[in-house]
């Protein structure tokens, strides 16, 4: 495992040193993020719609029960920017990019597609990891930013049309205004990009470490998105808690 | 040491004493070998003894465990020298892009380095499809050609680089006999147009004798003979004989019904 995750921070730290070579890739730049945006919007948006709506059904009546049904906007406002869109998206994305990302390097690995990009001297992480990584970095905050705003949405439908709760749109929207903040949001476009920077390296890493056939791809697809998955969650944790931080 | 010359259209190589092993299994036992600029020099035996991993170690996928090799008395550990030179490898598999139709694969390496202008690229590009044989497939993805077809296209992006040195990893496998013959065809076009150096890894016995200038004999990580095709004809080494006489019979006691 140690020796996965020095790999990955090795990996990541060419692709960083690699980043002035973006121009030359930005057509791979735009491919990808075409593919990830294409892929994943509208998912995204039914997802973040769902989730708005659960929080404001699980909170709202327990709430209104205790009087306090005008706090709800601030409840989903809040705990959907810094926490559910950034988390829930990265995890969708982690299953429906980081997927195609290690199966296709995958499968480039095993068909040594990738030994002949040496032999021609073309690197494989300029060709390949850097445009992945910055396109996955570029677009996942869009995307939470989207979710952010649907969520929002999706809990102040629950909250007008649910009866247990049963408030005005005006009334869930003035109190998300009074309790969320600029600085919330960034704070969660901020974990975003962190978790693409997570989810771009491992998975990118795992396509290149494939070694078999049509098993060892599935294997490394398997293993890049539950490695992602699990690093999101470690990390954000200790985010949150470096954030939190920043506050007081 | 003098700089490299690029300008040359082949190099010479020399191999000293290369040993490989993949956990501790040795796969290269000491390899030792010359090849004189533009000669056409076939690596021959049989499944498994180290040919593919030794063409590995030539083009720089691999690093020896111990031993060196030198192109025109560089050595391939010298990036800066080797970056003068132009190699190419032609896979066994043809390890085409998948991704990237038929032009693109032959124009990636101008491409990636931006050596020329698009539209030049596209003439390049045509014009090595062209010279071997392959028209109306540019626009075609490598999923939709044949494994002639593959192999050629994988030649014509070798070719695009103009390679000092062309290696060749069993050009001839997966093919049938007519294709293995254009494919052979090819090899010994270019070495007569181009005036490359080749190494051509290969287990087809009729290929090499049709292209060989010389024709080295590898059996379990070593070479075991070296010599013109008339040599390795004629060699008594026991294996050689084995090698090049085997032929398919039938089981004499196989009871027929």
């Amino acid at each position: 495992m140690f020796q996965n995750v020095g790999e990955m921070l090795v990996l990541l730290w060419r692709t960083i040193r690699a980043l002035p070579h973006i121009v030359r890739q930005r057509q791979k730049v735009y491919d990808q993020l075409f593919e990830i945006g294409n892929a994943s919007l509208l998912m995204a948006c039914v997802l973040a719609l769902f989730i708005g709506g659960v929080i404001a059904l699980q909170t709202g009546p327990v709430l209104a029960e205790r009087g306090l049904s005008s706090a709800i906007g601030g409840l989903v406002g809040l705990s959907i920017c810094k926490e559910l869109a950034p988390v829930m998206m990265a995890v969708l994305i982690s299953g429906r990019i980081g997927s195609a990302m290690a199966a296709e390097i995958g499968s480039m690995r095993v068909y040594q597609e990738i030994d002949a990009l040496r032999t021609m001297n073309i690197n494989p992480i300029h060709y390949l990891v850097l445009p992945r990584i910055v396109a996955i970095t570029v677009s996942l905050p869009i995307l939470v930013l989207f979710a952010i705003l649907v969520g929002w949405f999706g809990g102040g439908l629950v909250a007008v049309f649910n009866e247990k709760i049963a408030i005005t749109f005006q009334s869930f929207f003035m109190n998300l205004r009074l309790v969320v903040e600029l600085g919330d949001v960034l704070n969660g476009l901020l974990k975003s990009a962190v978790f693409a920077v997570v989810i771009g390296t491992v998975c990118c890493h795992q396509g290149l470490v494939t070694i078999g056939g049509p098993r060892g791809i599935g294997r490394s697809v398997t293993k890049a998105v539950v490695n992602s998955i699990v690093l999101i969650l470690i990390l954000d944790y200790f985010l949150t808690r470096f954030l939190l931080s920043l506050e007081k | 040491m003098s700089a490299p010359d690029s300008s040359t259209q082949s190099v010479s190589i020399r191999i000293a004493g290369l040993r490989k092993s993949y956990d501790g299994v040795p796969v290269l036992k000491g390899i030792t070998f010359e090849v004189q600029r533009g000669e056409t020099f076939v690596i021959m035996g049989p499944s498994g003894s180290g040919k593919s991993v030794l063409l590995k170690h030539i083009i720089g996928l691999e690093t020896p465990d111990s031993g060196e090799i030198f192109i025109e008395e560089h050595s391939v550990r010298d990036e800066a020298a080797m970056a003068h030179y132009r190699m190419a490898l032609v896979f066994q598999s043809g390890a085409l892009l998948n991704s990237l139709n038929v032009l693109e694969n032959v124009g990636l390496y101008l491409t990636e380095h931006r050596l020329k202008p698009p539209e030049e690229i596209t003439r390049i590009a045509i014009e090595k499809l062209e010279f071997l044989g392959l028209k109306n497939v540019k626009d075609r993805f490598p999923g939709e050609l044949s494994g002639g077809m593959k192999k050629r296209v994988a030649i014509a992006r070798a070719l695009v680089i103009e390679p000092q040195l062309i290696l060749y990893d069993e050009p001839t496998s997966e093919l049938d006999p007519m294709s293995a013959v254009v494919i052979g065809e090819e090899i010994l076009n270019l070495q007569k147009r181009v005036h490359v150096t080749s190494i051509v890894v290969t287990h087809d016995r009729d290929l090499a004798f049709g292209i060989a200038d010389r024709i080295a004999m590898m059996y379990e990580g070593e070479i075991i003979a070296i010599g013109t095709v008339a040599e390795i004809k004629n060699h008594p080494h026991p294996i050689i004989h084995r090698f090049l006489n085997a032929d398919f019979k039938l089981n004499s006691h196989r009871e027929t019904p």
